[in-house]
């Protein structure tokens, strides 16, 4: 039975890729035309549903990593070897080809200029997609709250948007960017080597007292830990928004 | 540890809810029905891997919202949750 579709809800509209961007060996970026996309704010994810022949159906999140200044929607996705959406969009996926795509959703991991500041984001691996949208709007916006990001990614060819990070961070009231790559670090490396830890954050993270917001994205126990520590450093609770990706994604 | 490391954010409800309602959802309020405490629909737990979709308190892990979707007919279990606040 379908479900009709109802005016001023959510339903599945059909995107269709105008653009494919490797930005690792593993995560590309889907760039996609979306009839009468209604436009959307930094931090919100997008669900992808494929269809198979034989009618069987997965569906997943994907957080839009585009600006809403920006003319494209974008996803960028990490390809999970064990991912039945993720593989397909990372390993087959070609310009012209379309899948369906509900969104955007979600109110509560968003932050938008004005909103105040000043901005925290930590990322671990993928999970820097949402907070790019946030820093991609921030410069868009010509927001000047301050922004710092600390990355942490297994390795430099790990580096999502590497040299647009480079770029941003160079930037007049660019985001200030701190990387950690926890497996193995170029020859030379001077920046952070192990996982975002409490010691990190304290070097890092805007002082409490200068009331930040903090967005924190990544696999579950990173997230889980590095709010943790947060709170610990003394931001409260309800400063610290969180968004999850589980164990892997998919 | 296997399902702690399935947990995600009531923000991963965004989408079901978005069906549903004509609001935005995850920053709607949900009061826990248990210890009664009030967060963000999008800062509770929720697991999305079962054949439902499930939101527990993030304080004390009561479930708090069932979601199951069978042939296009939704049901909302709602019975953990003291009440939903959004508008």
């Amino acid at each position: 039975m379908a479900r009709a579709a109802v005016r001023g809800r959510l339903s599945w509209t059909l995107a269709e890729v105008v653009e494919l961007v490797d930005e690792t060996a593993k995560v590309r970026s889907v760039v996609l035309d979306v009839p009468e996309w209604p436009g959307h704010r930094a931090g919100q994810h997008v669900d992808v549903r494929l269809t198979a022949e034989d009618g069987y159906q997965a569906q997943r999140s994907y957080s839009i990593a585009s600006a809403p200044e920006d003319r494209r929607l974008s996803l960028t996705v990490e390809g999970l070897a064990d991912g039945e959406v993720s593989s397909y969009l990372v390993g087959e996926l070609q310009n012209g080809d379309t899948f369906e795509l509900r969104g955007p959703v979600g109110g509560y991991f968003v932050w938008e200029a004005g909103m105040g500041g000043p901005l925290l984001l930590v990322a671990g691996g993928s999970g820097v997609v949402p907070l790019m949208s946030m820093l991609r709007h921030r410069q868009a916006a010509g927001e000047t709250v301050g922004a710092r990001l600390v990355y942490s990614s297994r390795s430099w060819e790990d580096v999502i948007y590497r040299d647009e990070l480079e770029r941003l961070g160079s930037a007049s009231n660019g985001p200030e960017i701190f990387h950690t790559l926890t497996r193995s670090q170029p020859p030379g490396w001077t920046g952070y080597a192990r996982r975002v830890d409490g010691a990190m954050l304290a070097e890092t993270a805007w002082p409490v007292s200068a009331m930040p917001t903090a967005f924190v994205c990544g696999p579950t126990p990173f997230v889980e830990s590095v709010a943790a520590a947060l709170v610990l450093l003394g931001y409260p609770a309800t400063s610290v928004k969180t968004e999850r990706f589980g164990p892997t994604g998919g | 540890m296997q399902g702690d490391a399935m947990r995600v954010d009531g923000n991963a409800m965004a989408g079901v809810l978005g069906e549903v309602f004509a609001q935005e959802m995850t920053s709607a309020r949900i009061a826990c029905g248990g210890c009664g405490k009030v967060e963000p629909v999008g800062a509770e737990h929720a697991y999305t891997q079962a054949p439902g979709i499930v939101m527990r308190c993030c304080h004390c892990d009561r479930v708090l919202v069932v979601v199951t979707d069978v042939e296009g007919t939704y049901r909302f279990g709602l019975g953990g949750a003291k009440w939903l606040e959004f508008g």
